[in-house]
């Protein structure tokens, strides 16, 4: 069979500059962001949308981007594990996860940054059913979520305590 | 084995009407391709048997909710997150707004569309069970017009529907009742969140004091379609529910569904679990 399609250019934001990506149109965005502009903390799980690992935001939205094809993103803005800090100073989150523990072997770590990110963004103060249903897409094989979960309060609490 | 990234086509059309025209120019070869959640899990394991798609995903034609006093019509792009937020539809129609609450998890619920899982057409869809209790008519649209039909009976086998190449779902409209029914929805899977349904099943009832006066059922992951239970409303209706009702009822269920042995569950936990929902339905009006 012939083959269907050649390289296009896709122009997207991402963290905060503008990017143009030459993929193939059913490319991943995963293997965009990884492989073409060297943004490797956004890894591979599952490949399948059940773990999380590989979570950004696209437009503000969480989303798994090894499910996305990158000719969607087409205009969007992005927004990887990169852009979570600014410059050298951590995002709350990040800091709560090294206080609280809530990183072991750090595969499942910047999607679950993401989604907390995320949830904070939508809900600055969420109780724990709201933190559970937020971070309920990313899976953890070795911290056992609790340290995961103090790390989103302790997150709440020191952004509280700054504003 | 992973997808050949060359042998697969992607292309975005400027409005629905260019999108129609790759499906009608050349029929079967194009298919509509909307948020990805289902059709990039099978391409990325070099699976996806189909290569040229046409991307939907960006078409505002297809976006949005509509209300009338009669409908409520929801555009097919409508994803689970937006179905959750809508307040008409969690007053109205609550069975769909936890059926897309326990469609995967959020990062899914953001990309994941009501078109997207009936075209998909899985027998172990979340919010088929919902929209056949709610009587919802899919509208679907064509180069040379549109067209409304049932969503009952709109799946006619594993993975087949009544609809033409060259059409796509447009919108999903849900009569508004404006009746009192109590209404019941549970998805039994592996755990919360991200799981695919063991079994899932949604019902809706009115009461005439202890009688059945009206009932809706249907049940998803037991059959090559999802089943909307007609023998076993039957045998409910003008019903007061008792254990004999509920002991007929479970008895016309196991003769109305078709459950399988697959990787997710087997055919007997399926049917034993099927009933005991029913029950659970039942006594609980």
């Amino acid at each position: 069979m012939p083959d269907a399609s050649r390289k296009v250019e896709i122009n997207c934001t991402v963290n905060g500059e503008r990017q143009t990506l030459h993929a193939y149109p059913m490319a991943r965005l995963l293997d965009a962001l990884r492989e073409e502009l060297r943004l490797t903390g956004t890894k591979e799980g599952c490949g399948e949308g059940e773990c999380g690992a590989c979570s950004v935001l696209v437009d503000g939205a969480l989303v798994n981007s090894c499910l996305v094809p990158v000719l969607q993103v087409e205009g969007a803005e992005i927004k990887t594990i990169e852009g979570i800090a600014s410059s050298e100073q951590l995002h709350a989150v990040q800091q709560a996860f090294i206080t609280c523990g809530g990183a072991q072997c750090g595969i499942c770590t910047p999607g679950m940054i993401i989604a907390a990110v995320n949830l904070l963004e939508r809900t600055p103060e969420p109780n724990e059913a709201e933190i559970r249903t937020g971070l309920a897409g990313n899976l953890c094989r070795c911290t056992g979520y609790m340290r995961i979960f103090e790390a989103v309060v302790h997150a709440c609490q020191s952004t509280e305590a700054k504003s | 084995m992973r997808a050949y990234l060359p042998s697969y086509e992607l292309k975005t059309p400027v409005d629905l009407s260019e999108a129609l025209k790759f499906l009608a120019d050349e029929p079967g070869v194009w298919k509509p391709f909307a948020g990805g959640t289902d059709l990039m899990v099978v391409f990325e394991t070099g699976k996806l048997q189909h290569k040229r798609f046409v991307s939907i995903w960006s078409l505002k034609e297809l976006r949005g909710i509509e209300v009338t006093p009669e409908h409520i019509t929801l555009g097919a792009l409508t994803t689970y997150t937006e179905v959750q937020g809508n307040e008409i539809l969690q007053r109205e129609f609550p069975l769909l707004c936890q059926a897309a609450s326990e469609t995967g998890g959020l990062a899914i619920q953001n990309r994941g569309t009501l078109g997207g899982n009936v075209a998909n057409a899985s027998p172990a869809g979340d919010s088929p069970p919902a929209l056949l209790v709610y009587d919802a008519q899919l509208e679907l649209v064509s180069s040379t017009g549109s067209r409304l039909v049932p969503y009952n009976g709109f799946h006619t086998g594993y993975k087949q529907m009544l609809m033409r190449p060259d059409e796509l779902i447009k919108s999903i409209r849900l009569p508004r009742t404006g009746e009192p029914w109590r209404q019941y929805y549970r998805k039994v899977g592996t755990r919360k969140a991200q799981a695919i349904s063991k079994i899932c099943f949604a019902g809706l009832a009115q009461l005439d004091g202890e009688q059945i006066k009206d009932i809706r059922i249907a049940v998803g992951s037991v059959a090559p379609v999802v089943v909307r239970c007609l023998r076993t409303e039957d045998a409910l209706k003008g019903r007061k529910v008792d254990a004999a009702a509920v002991s007929a009822a479970r008895a016309e269920l196991a003769r109305e569904i078709s459950p399988i042995d697959d990787i997710r569950s087997t055919a007997n936990y399926r049917l034993q679990v099927a009933m005991n929902v029913l029950e659970e339905f039942l006594i609980n009006l």
